[in-house]
């Protein structure tokens, strides 16, 4: 019966060295369609640049602001918008479509304090909210000022831009 | 009791007399929904916390396999499980309500056949009567302590897998009705360097690989023996690399069905899953639901479930580390038929 049938011969054991198997492994990786991608986050990207400006107008004809007036209160629309989303559960479900497009306006930033601070709830509003509200938006904190710095000092150097 | 080098032999024939599988809404949206015994229609099952949900599954998967094993919480002798939280909470609370002696145990989502396994040499050893084998894994839960929060928008490669809501228990006792544990394989550590927490399909194969092959050897059997041999969470791409792989060793995984719970559970092409199932519960409700209600009926008359573990942890990866992989291996057989 069954353990008369066994292979009478011994298996190869793994032959593959880790380098071998990795890059075998690279090559069993379903492709994701960079084009598509770039499409796909280019449309949301701008689409939500275009809601941005919309509002922005908005203000600036209703309560007759100036451009750079309007500016304030439109990225605080925004991110009320991006923080609903994020509650309603839908903003997660936009971004696996749109990537990128949805990662990189003001909106990419509020959906990743929003998140963390939901998440964290169970944890208190001290140990939880507060200490993990910055988990993912305070890499981008840090590395922006970084590199306001250096575009800062590269313009002292080169006496270029800066207001008076 | 040992046979070869890694295989544990129950001569003494130790039953699953009782098993229950609770799971969330997607899974109850999944092909095997019919095999379920509870199914979720919501993530947080009115929990305040996704770690809370997370244990209710286990509480309600223990609860309902000792009432299918027809036994009370007073019966049981032991309780060994695990699951994938820090410290495996979830198993910890779940064996705080049962009140039992508990062994927790760590071997991420290979933990449904290292607690069955060891369930199973209680009782063959007779140091035990009836003994509960107990995982479940939370979607939320996961995110939460792998990856991201799980609101946050971030874009999943297509390798990434998708952690399965649920918890999956079994009882095991001496004698009784039900399918019989036949011996287990204990896996080794097996790493060849993936360092992509998103593709742990790809590092959990080659230790499949080496668990199918040492069972093999271990028990002189050849795939054949066996009307099906699963693999636990390798989904679409790990699964095709284990097989890739098993042919290049001249294993003649021909002669019977090599399938994955991972690719199981889910309708990969229509559920937004990306390559599949993951997660302690992953095999877990798929042996305990679907597959060992086909081998009490006898359309599958002896099954190897191996169930794959990738033992890293959040702190591991970010410092850089590779993905230590495990796989344990039992065989579950129809009760009688090759007695």
């Amino acid at each position: 019966m069954s353990s008369k049938s066994a292979r009478r011969e011994g298996f190869k054991k793994m032959t593959m060295s880790p380098k071998e198997y990795q890059a075998f492994a690279k090559t069993r990786e379903p492709s994701r369609s960079v084009l598509s991608n770039c499409v796909r986050a280019f449309l949301v990207g701008g689409f939500i640049c275009l809601i941005g400006q919309g509002i922005q107008e908005f203000f600036m004809h209703a309560f007759k602001m100036p451009v750079d007036k309007a500016a304030n209160p439109t990225v605080a629309v925004l991110i009320l918008i991006s923080v609903i989303l994020t509650c309603l559960g839908v903003y997660d479900k936009i971004a696996q479509w749109a990537g990128a497009g949805t990662a990189v306006p003001v909106t990419g930033f509020a959906n990743s304090m929003c998140s963390a601070a939901l998440e964290h709830r169970s944890e208190g509003l001290v140990l939880g909210v507060g200490a993990n509200m910055f988990k993912l938006a305070g890499s981008v904190i840090v590395f922006g000022t970084v590199a306001a710095f250096f575009v800062g000092l590269a313009h002292l150097i080169l006496g270029t831009g800066g207001q008076p | 009791m040992q046979r070869g080098k890694q295989t544990w032999w129950f001569e003494n024939r130790p039953v699953i007399v009782g098993t229950a599988t609770v799971v969330g809404p997607d899974e109850g949206e999944g092909p095997l929904a019919a095999d379920f015994d509870l199914i979720h229609p919501e993530l947080d099952m009115q929990q305040k916390s996704w770690e809370k949900a997370e244990r209710l599954l286990l509480e309600q998967a223990s609860d309902l396999a000792l009432k299918n094993a027809s036994m009370t919480k007073e019966q049981l002798e032991f309780f060994v499980g695990g699951d994938l939280m820090n410290q495996i909470i979830s198993n910890t609370f779940a064996a705080r309500t049962l009140g039992v002696p508990y062994l927790g145990v760590f071997g991420a989502c290979s933990t449904s056949m290292e607690s069955l396994a060891i369930a199973s040499l209680i009782v063959n050893s007779g140091a035990g009567k009836s003994v509960l084998a107990g995982t479940c894994s939370h979607n939320c839960t996961a995110e939460k302590q792998f990856r991201y929060p799980t609101e946050y928008g971030s874009q999943k490669p297509p390798t990434a897998q998708y952690t399965i809501t649920g918890a999956g228990a079994a009882v095991v006792a001496p004698a009784g009705i039900g399918p019989v544990v036949e011996c287990a394989t204990i896996g080794r550590i097996v790493d060849l360097g993936i360092t992509d927490p998103f593709n742990m399909g790809a590092a959990m194969a080659p230790a499949a690989v080496d668990t199918i092959q040492m069972h093999l050897t271990d028990t002189g059997r050849s795939p054949g023996d066996y009307d099906l041999i699963v693999t636990g969470d390798l989904a679409t791409v790990g699964h095709g690399i284990a097989a890739d792989l098993l042919k290049r060793n001249g294993v003649p995984m021909e002669q019977t069905q090599f399938k994955d719970c991972g690719l199981m559970i889910y309708d990969v092409d229509k559920q937004k899953v990306q390559a599949g199932g993951s997660g302690c519960a992953c095999s877990a409700v798929v042996t305990y639901g679907h597959l060992l209600k086909r081998v009490q009926s006898g359309e599958l008359k002896r099954i190897l479930v191996v169930a794959t573990g990738a033992l890293l942890s959040p702190l591991s990866f970010q410092q850089g580390e590779t993905i230590p992989c495990i796989a344990h291996a039992v065989s579950i057989e129809q009760s009688g038929v090759y007695a």
